[in-house]
Order: C-alpha cells, then sequence, then structure tokens
C-alpha cells in the first residue's frame, strides 16, 4: 500500500505544473469554504446569541393561540397562578431547563406630559429575566457608567432609545403609563425612567421595560397572571431535543374543550432572522456544491489526462502481470494523493486566514445594530467533514479514469502510439 | 521437453470490412531452455506469435499450450496472473517506468505481482541486477541511462521473478549494433544462469546468428 502511494506520488511529480495548478485550485476552493463557513456560521451564532440572550430567551411557552395574535397584544390569553406553578413543576423536572423567567406583553399610551405615544411594554421579574436573557442589559443605559445591582425595580421604566430621542425622555424623568385591561378598563400608573435600551432585530427588539409587579397593578389583575414564560436550556445544541421533549409534555394539558392548552416556541419560530439563518445555511451548502464541483472537474480532469498520457504504461503493467485491481488502486492513490495534498493546504491556509481575521476582527452593522465585531471560528468537525467531501469526490473523480485504466487490453495499451 | 506447444494456430484481425490474416494455421514446439528466434519481415506475424505465446491476446482458432496449461482459454484475470507467475517481458521501447529508479523498476514486480517479502525482494533485485552488470547504477532513474543500460534493466526485470519464459520483442531495435549483440550474448548468459527459456523476435541478421532456433515467418505462416 506504502508503495503504491510512493508511485502515485512521484506520478504526480512527475508533472509539476499540471499538479500545482490543480491542486492551487482545490486548495482555493477549500479556502472559501473554511472562510465563508467561518464567517457565516460566527454571523449566525452572534445573531441569534444577540436575540436569545439579550431578548427573546431560547424558547417561550404561552397559552394556546397567542403567538398567532401576537401583534395584538392579547390580554385575555394568560396563564393564570395555577396554571404557571404546573407548568413550573414541568420546567424543573426537566434536567435541560437552566432558568425560567414570567413575562406580561401589553401595549400602553407613554405621557411625558407633554407628548404621547404608543409603546409595548415586556414586564419582567428582573432577577429570573437576568437568568434567562444574561445580556439583556448589554443594550440597556442608565444613569451611571454600571449596570445596577437589580436591573428594575417596582416604579421603574426603561424605554426604547427611538422612542426616547423622539419624545426628548432622559434618564431620571417621570412619565405616565396608560393602558387598558383585559376587561377594558382604563388605568394609569407614574414611573421613572431608569434606562434606555437600544433596539434589536425582531418582534420583541423594540420593546421597554417594566417590573412585572407594576404590570400586574397597571392592568388590575386581581391574580397574579403571567403571559410568556421565557425559556434558557444548558446546552443550545440540545434545543431541539427540549423541545420535544417539553412539547410532549406540554401536550397533556387541555383545556376545557379537550384541546392542547399551552404552546411551545423556539426562537427560531419566533424571530424573522431564522429565514436569515436558513438563508445562511443554504449559501454554506452552495458553496460546499461549487467547491466539489472545483475538486470534481479538476480531479477528473488531470486523471484522465494522466490516463491517456501512460496508455503504454498501463500496457506495461498489465503485460508484466500486474492485476487489474492494483493498476486501479495506482490511480484512485493519485487522486486520493492530489486531494490529501490540497486538501492539508487548503485547511492549513483556511486556519491561519480564520486566524489572521480573528487579529484584525471585522467590523459590521446589522439592521440597527451599529458596531458588531465578527470575530470568524470553524469548528474541528466542520473541517473533517469538509475534508472529508474533498477526499471522497477526490476518490469518485478517480474512478472512471481509474476504471478505464483497469480495463485496458495489454496487447492494445502497448501498440498505443 | 516442450514448454511451448502451438497447435494449428490462426489470428484474424478485422479491421472494418478487411480481414488481416496476421497467422495461418502455424503449429510448433519450443523446449525448455532453449534460445529461439522468430525472425521474418515486418507484418510476418511475429509480434502476433510473441503475443499469443505471452497470453497477451487469443487465436482465432487453434490452440497455445505453455507447460501443461491450455493458456488460450484463460479469462482476462487468470491471464494477468498467469502472465506474472511465468512468463516475464521484454520491450522493444524497454518500457521501463520513469518515475521509479532501476531497483525499483526490478523490485515492481516482487511487489506488485509476487508480494514478496522485503528482505527477499532486496536479495533477489540485487543477485539479479549484479547478474546483468547494473548494481552499481542501481539508484539512477531510466532517463539517466544509456538504450543499452535500459535494456540490461528490463532483462533484469524479467528475469526478477524467476519466469519459466521471457518473451522479447524486437528487444534490440532501438539500440546500435554492438549494445544489440551485447544485450542478446547477456540474455543467452541468463538462460544459462536461470535455465529461462527466452523466445525473441528480430529482423537484424546480426542477432539473429546469436540464436540457437530460428523460425522464420512469412505472410502468417511458419517457412
Amino acid at each position: 500500500m506504502i508503495r503504491i502511494f510512493k508511485i502515485a506520488l512521484r506520478n504526480l511529480m512527475r508533472y509539476r505544473r499540471r499538479t500545482l495548478l490543480t491542486s492551487m485550485l482545490i486548495t482555493l476552493g477549500l479556502l472559501m469554504v473554511i472562510l465563508f463557513s467561518g464567517l457565516a456560521g460566527s454571523f449566525k451564532e452572534m445573531m441569534i446569541g444577540q436575540i436569545t440572550d439579550s431578548n427573546l430567551a431560547q424558547m417561550q411557552i404561552h397559552k394556546k393561540g397567542y403567538v398567532a395574535s401576537i401583534d395584538t397584544s392579547p390580554l385575555n390569553l394568560t396563564i393564570n397562578q395555577k396554571c404557571y406553578k404546573t407548568l413550573e413543576k414541568v420546567l424543573k423536572e426537566n434536567p435541560d431547563v437552566e432558568a425560567y423567567a414570567p413575562r406580561i406583553k401589553l401595549s400602553a399610551m407613554l405621557s411625558n406630559f407633554k407628548e404621547t405615544t404608543n409603546i409595548r411594554l415586556n414586564a419582567i421579574d428582573p432577577e429570573k429575566e437576568i437568568k434567562v436573557c444574561p445580556n439583556v442589559s448589554e443594550r440597556m443605559k442608565f444613569s451611571g457608567s454600571q449596570v445596577p445591582d437589580i436591573l428594575l425595580k417596582p416604579g421603574e421604566i426603561i424605554i426604547p432609545e427611538k422612542l426616547a430621542a423622539g419624545m426628548k425622555i432622559k434618564i431620571g424623568d417621570s412619565v405616565v403609563l396608560v393602558a387598558n385591561n383585559k376587561d377594558g378598563s382604563v388605568n394609569g400608573l407614574n414611573f421613572t425612567v431608569a434606562g434606555i435600551i437600544e433596539s434589536i432585530l425582531g418582534p420583541q427588539g423594540k420593546e421597554g421595560y417594566m417590573h412585572i409587579k407594576d404590570a400586574e397593578s397597571l392592568l388590575r389583575m386581581e391574580n397574579p397572571e403571567v403571559i410568556e414564560i421565557a425559556l434558557r436550556i444548558k446546552k443550545f445544541d440540545k434545543l431541539n431535543y427540549v423541545y420535544t421533549e417539553l412539547k410532549s409534555a406540554l401536550a397533556e394539558f387541555k383545556n376545557t374543550k379537550g384541546k392542547a392548552a399551552f404552546e411551545i416556541h423556539t426562537w427560531e419560530k419566533l424571530s424573522p432572522f431564522s429565514n436569515i439563518a436558513t438563508m445562511i445555511e443554504i449559501m454554506t451548502v452552495s458553496m460546499k456544491i461549487i467547491m466539489i464541483a472545483i475538486v470534481l472537474i479538476s480531479i477528473l480532469n488531470v486523471m484522465m489526462m494522466s490516463v491517456y498520457e501512460r496508455v503504454r504504461e498501463i500496457g506495461t503493467m498489465s503485460a508484466i502481470g500486474t492485476a487489474p485491481g492494483k493498476i486501479m488502486g495506482l490511480f484512485l492513490a493519485e487522486g486520493l494523493s492530489l486531494g490529501l495534498i490540497s486538501t492539508l493546504a487548503g485547511n492549513i491556509i483556511g486556519i491561519f486566514g480564520i486566524y489572521i481575521l480573528n487579529i484584525y476582527k471585522i467590523q459590521f452593522a446589522f439592521g440597527r445594530m451599529d458596531d458588531l465585531l465578527l470575530s470568524p471560528t470553524i469548528s474541528f468537525s466542520e473541517l473533517v467533514w469538509v475534508s472529508a467531501i474533498v477526499l471522497m469526490v477526490s476518490v469518485f473523480a478517480s474512478l472512471q479514469p481509474a476504471y478505464k485504466a483497469s480495463k485496458m487490453e495489454p496487447v492494445d495499451a502497448l501498440g498505443h502510439v | 521437453m516442450a514448454l511451448v506447444q502451438i497447435d494449428n494456430v490462426s489470428k484474424i484481425y478485422q479491421t472494418g470490412e478487411v480481414q488481416v490474416k496476421a497467422l495461418q494455421d502455424v503449429t510448433l514446439s519450443i523446449d525448455e531452455a532453449s534460445f529461439v528466434t522468430f525472425v521474418g519481415p515486418s507484418g510476418s506475424g511475429k509480434t502476433t506469435m510473441l503475443n499469443l505465446i505471452g497470453c497477451l491476446d487469443k487465436p482465432t482458432k487453434g490452440k497455445v499450450f505453455i507447460g501443461k496449461e491450455q493458456v488460450d482459454t484463460f479469462d482476462r484475470r487468470r491471464r494477468a496472473t498467469f502472465r506474472g507467475s511465468t512468463l516475464g517481458f521484454i520491450f522493444q521501447a524497454f518500457n521501463l517506468f520513469q518515475v521509479l529508479t532501476t531497483y525499483e523498476n526490478v523490485e515492481y514486480p516482487l511487489v506488485m505481482i509476487k508480494n514478496e517479502s522485503v528482505s527477499k525482494r532486496k536479495e533477489m533485485v540485487l543477485k539479479v541486477l549484479e547478474s546483468v552488470g547494473m548494481l552499481n547504477q542501481k539508484d539512477k532513474f531510466p532517463d539517466q541511462l544509456s538504450g543499452g543500460q535500459k535494456q540490461r534493466v528490463a532483462v533484469a526485470r524479467a528475469l526478477v521473478t524467476q519466469p519459466k519464459l521471457v518473451l522479447a520483442d524486437e528487444p534490440t531495435a532501438n539500440l546500435d549494433k554492438k549494445s544489440a549483440v551485447n544485450v542478446i550474448r547477456l540474455m543467452r548468459n541468463m538462460r544459462d544462469e536461470f535455465n529461462t527459456t527466452f523466445i525473441f523476435s528480430t529482423h537484424d541478421p546480426g542477432v539473429m546468428k546469436e540464436a540457437e532456433v530460428i523460425h522464420t515467418l512469412e505472410d502468417g505462416r511458419l517457412v
């Protein structure tokens, strides 16, 4: 076997320029895939992290039908205290759930005593929310440079930056919130602006924050109710597994009509970025397909030429008794060696390229988010997978020429001019 | 005792609608350890005869025996195995592998066909290289050798597996007269040393007289 590869390598070196050009082409294809996968993958992970860790959470549980009518912020689809306790039990029993937090989502009128506008609010339990969305405070500006120990106290509100700029509201100002409860009666409360929050991509990206106790008062809830339970799991790569487990656990709870009482969604169902993430994955796959085409065509071309140029040599091998399988093996080894050399070069240059990109981080803006820094990374498994594709395609591309060589009749091949 | 037996063999090539009778009803036998040449003008059937004896081709009619084996009935794979185990080949254009050194060229059949151990291979290769006088050139590549040296390496490669029969189609055609005679004498010496049967073709009178048995072919018939 070693001898076969030794002969294969020497045959590759026999046509140095051709081997070098083909190898460079494959290396370039592999390099493009590694860099694109690294950049696109990091962009996707960063954006998902931004969305789930600072705003949306990884999963959300609602009363059945809430997400379908989310635009109207319905207040009649609430989870009462009894149901909340039951759901808490389900979540606590699941070992993959790291944290959960209750939320009330509402629309209200915000007034600075001069102007009034509508605002969507996310009423949270700050201590629990920070465990579900650990980066939520990164989007917030407070009076000091430090994030306060408690994100939000009762009587405080954090308002979106665009709204604050439009209404000239500053931190420390007093504002009034007026909201309708689910029965239609109106209530108003005074709040102090504790912070200002940057917008983020997605349906909940332009919401302000208030304390859940204040929301209960504003909405005149006699008994505590929640609209949403936000979830964080221990390992993000188990998202779909945990989702399936929780979905089947929740399916056991029925409403009075005998239908499912609750619904659970992953971030993918809640954020439009999931479509962009899918597009990124499609583009990554497209890059891989282009790379496969490059490898396939270049190795097929080289091996075809190699066979046509060495007909007499193949005839000699065959005449002196080399088995057809070994002749085939020689040419397959040649294609595989070419793929292997190119894969090694592509991986080394690709990893170096990723390293360089990490030194000179790429700064970019996405939607209303500025100053995002991209730190591309590529996993070892991704490198192994891409390398394996190149090697498999190299062998596949060599199959036809190698088969042709092994099937040559020695008497015809020796007489070839 | 006959090593090669050819019974009433004909070989016809079909090229479009034209039939070329390369060999017609040839019967002959060749003894073990003999030094035989086929002579005749171009197109007389010398190469076809060697191809049939060398299991590179099959006759249209008749039987070819090598030892006790009727080789014309062999399928492609069996013919390849038989060639590797029983026959050696020397070619007009030397046909050495350009990427292999002298040593590796001679070693090739032992690695790719015989699967001999490393130590055994080394012993066999060095012995045969010494016999053909190429031991001091063992690390050179074919393009660093003269025509006569290349053919010596080809002789060594043909003999290294200790075949019963070595076939050489015009082995001296690409050599000058002196080298040609030297190669033929080397082949005869090898026959004496290894007790191997040599069959070669030539149309060079200087080479012909070195042979012990001469078969003349004309228009595909033995004369």
